[in-house]
């Protein structure tokens, strides 16, 4: 027994030496440059776990215990301003409206996402339609007896979430008109597509959005006048549905020509061809760019503090005025807070294109 | 038009050579149907464009907006603590302009270098055969890549630069450089007369090793003898302005900053939201550019390494002849297109005031004068000219770059 032990002991230590050798030691650079890497792991780890947990104030402080220990986290002021961070300025008493859209989308959504669950198109059609005239009017008010609530006073997660779902729902629709037009045989919409495509990529989202905020007013007829966040909404969509239009394009190019003859070979329609055979395919094998897309425009909402709306940066942002909350830490602590929550919601995106990525892999992988 | 529309077989004929029959038999023809189409699209642009333009124009009118460029030549009456070129309150707004268009170039070009250079150390980082770098890599891609930018200049900028200390307690580093919260203070180089002879030394040492480059190829191809051109390049362009220096009676001499009352009186001082910015933009577009880097030396087949090594190349040698310049080819595009996002990035500068084009002009010149139509066509044609150029840049190096397949 003993005997036996000590073998395999033996064995798992001359296993570990092995792996070490092989991985971190083969040659004297790379032994260098483990020492380097163990010590770039220790002090970033160590000087964050120091900040955040060490030398942090916990939830049981408050302000001055941040003033006085100044060198770590202020998890009191998250604790403050966590109701705003999500819900921002949204009357306390009709939060709960929120909730209840916040809860429905997830119903919704997780299903949806589920690629094993049954009723995909009803599901699909409930999240494009009534899901989004219901939470616009539980959320904006007016009707069924809610009181008003003006998009002034939304912030926080809310309007991040907003904007992105938004700028996603109307970006790839759009997007794929686009770059059906770009790759149209009538010269005048294709010429028009690619200016349009051309014209949004070229310029930086800030312009477009001070566009939105600046001009649109004074494009429309006197006395219209169009709420703040819708405007940034049109303008994210535009912006966001030319980078959609270049994806699906990639994808479009990469079908053969084949596909496209046996589609009218059959005697398809132009709209029957490219719904029924071309698009399922082509949209299949971008959904890592479109993925890519849809991230990058859940960041880009950040933006839309510079021309004064509260999102969950700009909320957090805009906390740090508070003068009772003015510690050296503040900031520090709010960041991180935020950059959490992208993170998460950023990095759950990705593993998800991932994985439906492997999932849908029929019958290109050898 | 697609030529097998829903018209039925009858379109497989020329559209041409098609007797006109009734209005149904009009209408199902692909080819007059895609003209009625554009038609139609164009009547309906031409409408809207002419509905806006009205109602612009009507509006300007009711809010007694000036229209017209002369603005550019009006006082902007505010100051910009950092700028390329002389500017004072007096200054005009075309002046701001051309300030905040330099400082955009400014910034861009310092972020691209230092992105290229970090995203490259990463994406090679995530193929290193060392097991902690491999891991070390993927974690700054994935942190980075998935954080808003905008949170990343901001932290940078008030969480890490505005905590520094004041300017009577800076870092000190070499005891010439200074590190506080008002920026980073260089000492500042004085050219006197003689220093444009090191500047034109310099030039002509560019020259001169490029020429070298092309002799040295050339007798490569002849007798297959190598010459050492990096360490001549080296030598000519650091060793010919060294000696010139000397010769000329060091010419050029350094400002050093001195604390003076409650700031630094001569030197440099670069302000942080240059740094913030730089740091920020680099790092972020880094995480991409490793991406790039790693999916570019991935496609190069692993035979072109066998058939390297089996040569006798260095695993060094390989990598630089054989791997990099293959993975370029598909590195190139997408790099472009990640410069491009970096310079319009550039100006989400506009949330800590880093004076560059958007903030500056496209901020508080507009503030000032209210002409929102002009300033912000002339703010995004900048930045579309900027982009054509970047992508004429990057094309033409890719064309040289490309497969040439004979």
């Amino acid at each position: 027994m003993a005997n036996e032990r000590t073998t395999n002991l033996y064995t798992r230590t001359e296993e570990v030496v092995v792996w070490l050798r092989k991985n971190l030691f083969s040659t004297w650079y790379n032994a260098v440059l483990s020492i380097v890497s163990v010590y770039v792991i220790w002090v970033v780890a160590s000087g964050f776990v120091n900040w955040a947990f060490i030398n942090a104030v916990g939830f049981d402080g408050d302000r001055d215990t941040c003033v006085m220990y100044a060198k770590g986290a202020c998890w009191p002021f998250i604790e403050a301003k966590w109701s705003q961070i999500i819900y921002g300025r949204y009357p306390e008493m009709e939060r709960w409206r929120v909730d209840v859209t916040f809860l429905i989308g997830a119903l919704a959504v997780v299903p949806m996402l589920m690629p094993s669950m049954p009723f995909k198109r009803a599901n699909a059609v409930f999240l494009l339609v009534p899901y989004p005239i219901l939470g616009f009017f539980l959320l904006n008010g007016g009707a069924f007896g809610l009181e008003p609530v003006e998009t002034p006073l939304w912030g926080g997660l809310l309007v991040t979430l907003v904007v992105a779902i938004v700028g996603i729902v109307a970006s790839l629709p759009i997007g794929i008109l686009l770059a059906l037009g770009r790759r149209s045989e009538m010269p005048v919409i294709r010429i028009l597509c690619v200016g349009f495509i051309e014209f949004w990529r070229g310029v930086p989202l800030i312009t477009v959005l001070f566009m939105a905020s600046v001009m649109l007013p004074l494009f429309l007829p006197q006395g219209v006048t169009f709420d703040k966040l819708l405007r940034c909404l049109i303008g994210i969509a535009l912006f966001s549905s030319a980078y959609m239009a270049e994806v699906v394009r990639g994808g479009l190019q990469s079908i053969p020509r084949g596909q496209y003859e046996a589609a009218q070979a059959l005697g398809l329609g132009y709209w029957k061809m490219m719904g029924l055979i071309v698009l399922p395919q082509a949209l299949k094998l971008v959904i890592p760019g479109i993925v890519n897309t849809f991230i990058g425009l859940f960041k880009d909402t950040t933006l839309v503090l510079i021309i004064g709306l509260f999102d969950l940066l700009g909320i957090v942002q805009l906390s740090f005025s508070d003068p009772s909350w003015s510690t050296p830490q503040t900031a520090a602590t709010g960041y991180a807070v935020v950059g959490i929550i992208f993170w998460i919601f950023c990095y759950g995106m990705s593993r998800y294109s991932q994985f439906m990525e492997r999932y849908l892999h029929t019958g290109h992988k050898r | 038009m697609s030529s097998e529309g829903s018209s039925g077989p009858s379109t497989a004929t020329s559209a041409v050579g098609r007797k006109k029959g009734s209005i149904s038999a009009f209408l199902n023809n692909s080819y007059y149907r895609g003209i009625i189409f554009q038609a139609l699209t164009i009547a309906l642009i031409v409408g809207f464009v002419w509905w806006v333009v009205g109602n612009t124009v009507t509006n300007l009118a009711e809010r007694n907006i000036a229209s017209g460029f002369g603005f550019l030549n009006s006082t902007a009456g505010f100051s910009i603590n950092f700028s390329l070129i002389e500017y004072s309150e007096e200054s005009t707004h075309g002046r701001v302009l051309l300030v905040g268009l330099l400082n955009t170039i400014l910034c861009a070009a310092l972020s691209i270098f230092f992105a290229t250079i970090i995203g490259f150390v990463v994406g090679v980082g995530r193929l290193s055969s060392n097991w902690l770098v491999r891991k070390l890599s993927a974690a700054y891609v994935e942190i980075v890549r998935n954080v808003p930018l905008l949170l990343i200049i901001l932290f940078v900028y008030i969480a890490v630069l505005q905590v520094l200390p004041s300017p009577r307690n800076s870092f000190s580093l070499f005891g010439d450089f200074f590190w506080n919260n008002r920026g980073l203070v260089t000492p500042q180089p004085v050219f006197e007369s003689g220093s444009g002879l090191i500047f034109f030394v310099f030039i002509a040492a560019l020259v001169m090793s490029f020429f070298v480059r092309m002799w040295a190829r050339k007798r490569q191809m002849e007798t297959g003898a190598q010459f050492p051109v990096f360490y001549t390049a080296l030598g000519l362009i650091i060793g010919l302005p060294v000696i010139t220096y000397f010769l000329a009676g060091q010419p050029i001499s350094f400002v050093f900053p001195e604390l003076k009352g409650f700031n630094f009186v001569g030197g440099i001082n670069i302000v942080n939201e240059l740094l913030a910015l730089v740091i920020a933009l680099s790092m972020y577009t880094a995480s991409y550019i490793a991406e790039i880097v790693r999916a570019g030396i991935l496609s190069v087949s692993h035979g072109q390494t066998e058939a390297a090594y089996s040569l006798g190349l260095s695993p060094g040698k390989t990598t630089r002849l054989i791997v990099i310049p293959q993975a370029m080819r598909l590195i190139i595009p997408p790099l472009t297109s990640q410069y491009l996002n970096l310079t319009k990035n550039s100006s989400l500068a506009a949330a800590i005031a880093y004076p560059e084009l958007v903030s500056v002009f496209a901020g508080t010149s507009l503030n000032q004068v209210g002409q929102a139509v002009e300033v912000l066509s002339i703010t995004m044609a900048i930045y579309l000219s900027l982009s054509l150029l970047t992508s004429l840049l990057m094309n033409w190096y890719n064309a040289s770059m490309a497969l040439k397949e004979r």
